[in-house]
């Protein structure tokens, strides 16, 4: 097995990867985030869980700026998401300037959003040559090698309605990969797989931690998090209700809120 | 019962049912009386005062022609402007901002609700209320520039532009958000995730509504006769005037426009099929495979087991 980590980059901070200041978020009348404080160091597997509805996801995509926060402080990599700030002023980041941040921030979605019209080998070479501008021949050397990675070396011509759901969602891992990021954001990434498929997803998924990938991962796979993960949020109506090793929160939850949830998940 | 799971019985071929089948005598009757209506239309038409003999010459007349060919490019051109203009609305109309959406959607409610005829005969006859054309660079009288071309294309294509902005909106629309957002996390902007992601996807549902709108086109450019454009049917009746052969020239016409929009037909299909790469886990084959394949089952016939 050939190693991931020339794929893993590490911030170049030196701080947390991710800081999150009282992050608020709402749409219209519902407020979504209630205030969200929290830190990812580099190279660490960050859980988080909760009921639906609880934000979790919300956050995530907070993280990438696919959502603007309401309030509070976002930073990756010690940058603000989505602004600049200059003395006490903020200002928004010109559309180019926030698809360069989230160049450096892979993303995994539950339902895949591979795109159905590229070849899985199209899929992940589309990034790196239409916002890298690396020549063909180095992204297609880069993606023949991570599908082959994700084990699905022998697919790369297949279009995404030829694939299973788990193997889709292998190539998706294998076209956010394809940009070196140095965070990778899994929202609920197993949630519409087929039970027997989420084993080959999580398999991939666990690999790339062993590899030092920073992740964030919104999930139900209570077995995975406890198993991979460093650390562990729960999170309910918008605020973090418990925060831990996984191991702890999971084996000894502190609040009658998580108390109730696991009991219905576990 | 476990001997059901652990042991599976040896496949006993099945015996084929051999059942008389229902008669539907209804198909039969109906059958025969469409054949018998045809029978008779067919009697009508050849006792019918019509000089069929003609029909053939006046197919390659040249005058003919010169009116396929201007029926042609002047489709060709509108269509061509239509989609361009389209393409602009729709994005105009999709905008966040509200003056340019407000236009596109009084753009549409205009063009689309007064008939071509009307709109054709306004730009024929604009002279009459702006006798002159004035751009600042260039002035000269509005019937110079006023060709039967110009009336005929600006007629047309602005008609055409409203009903392709409304398909290209669809097509635009029917693509998941999903997609744009994965495109958007990969770092890609908004004009890159438009023509790499969205675009290609949303030509799968605007490709057959556009081939539709063309075939149209082919038959409502005959409109354009109104401003004297000098298309197929100006053409045709250019000559029954004088020959006074006025049916059979509709015939002649009639003949010209099947021939057109069945060829662009052919060219539709064969353009679906090729935005329909990755909707579905196989392609359907084309005409040619088709009937390739079935030669070669045919070739094979006493062999079915290779005809794979």
């Amino acid at each position: 097995m050939t190693s991931l980590s020339k794929d893993v980059a590490t911030g170049g901070s030196g701080g947390p990867m991710v800081r999150a200041e009282g992050v608020h978020k709402s749409f219209g009348l519902a407020h979504i985030l209630k205030g969200i404080d929290l830190e990812v160091n580099p190279r660490e597997v960050f859980c988080l869980i909760g009921p639906s509805g609880s934000g979790k996801s919300t956050f995530l995509r907070c993280i990438n700026h696919l959502e603007k926060i309401s309030a509070g402080r976002l930073y990756v990599d010690g940058d603000l998401v989505g602004y600049r700030q200059k003395g006490d002023k903020l200002y928004e980041l010109k559309e180019s300037e926030v698809a360069a941040q989230r160049r450096d921030i892979g993303m995994v979605f539950q339902r895949f959003n591979l795109f159905p019209h590229m070849t899985a080998l199209e899929n992940v070479m589309e990034a790196p040559v239409q916002v890298k501008r690396e020549t063909k021949a180095v992204a297609r050397e880069r993606a023949q090698r991570l599908l082959d990675r994700v084990g699905l070396g022998d697919r790369t011509g297949h279009y995404p309605a030829q694939l299973s759901g788990g193997q889709q969602q292998r190539v998706a891992i294998a076209r956010a990969l394809a940009m070196q990021p140095k965070l990778m954001l899994f929202d609920e990434p197993t949630s519409a797989l087929d039970p027997e498929l989420v084993g080959e997803v999580l398999d991939v998924m666990r690999d790339l931690a062993e590899d030092g990938m920073t992740m964030i991962v919104v999930t139900h796979e209570m077995g995975f998090a406890r198993e991979v993960g460093d650390s562990l949020v729960f999170m309910d109506d918008g605020v973090v209700v418990e925060a831990g090793h996984p191991r702890q929160v999971l084996g000894d939850p502190q609040h009658e809120r998580t108390k109730s949830f696991l009991s219905k998940v576990l | 019962m476990t001997d059901i799971v652990d042991k599976v019985p040896a496949p006993v071929p099945p015996e084929q049912i051999k059942a008389i089948p229902v008669r539907h005598y209804g198909r039969w009757v109906a059958g025969a009386a469409v054949l018998a209506i045809l029978v008779l239309i067919g009697i009508a038409f050849s006792n019918a005062k019509i000089h069929y003999d003609v029909i053939p010459d006046y197919l390659t007349d040249g005058t003919i022609l010169s009116g396929v060919w201007h029926t042609l490019y002047i489709s060709v051109l509108a269509m061509l402007l239509g989609l361009v203009l389209g393409v602009v609305l729709a994005v105009m109309r999709m905008s966040s901002n509200p003056v340019t959406s407000t236009v596109a959607w009084f753009y549409v409610w205009f063009f689309r609700g007064t008939p071509v005829l009307v709109q054709l005969l306004l730009w024929y006859n604009i002279a009459l209320i702006f006798p002159i054309l004035n751009l600042g660079f260039y002035k000269d009288e509005m019937n110079q520039v006023m060709t039967p071309f110009l009336a005929a294309l600006l007629g047309l294509g602005l008609n055409e532009a409203a009903y392709m902005s409304e398909i290209v909106r669809a097509g635009i629309q029917s693509v998941d958000m999903g997609q744009t957002e994965a495109s958007h996390a990969l770092g890609m902007t908004q004009g890159k995730t438009l023509r790499r992601v969205v675009l290609p996807q949303a030509m799968r549902v605007i490709v057959p509504p556009t081939g539709n709108e063309f075939i149209n086109m082919l038959k409502t450019s005959s409109l354009a006769y109104a401003v004297q454009f000098n298309e197929l049917i100006k053409r045709s009746t250019d000559i029954s005037s004088t020959s006074l052969a006025v049916v059979e020239l509709y015939f002649v016409a009639s003949i010209w426009y099947l021939i057109l929009t069945s060829v662009f037909s052919v060219g539709q299909y064969y353009l679906e099929r090729r935005y329909a790469r990755g909707s579905s886990r196989t392609l359907p084959p084309t005409p040619l495979q088709r009937l390739r394949k079935n030669l070669a089952l045919f070739g094979s016939f006493r062999r079915p087991e290779v005809s794979r």
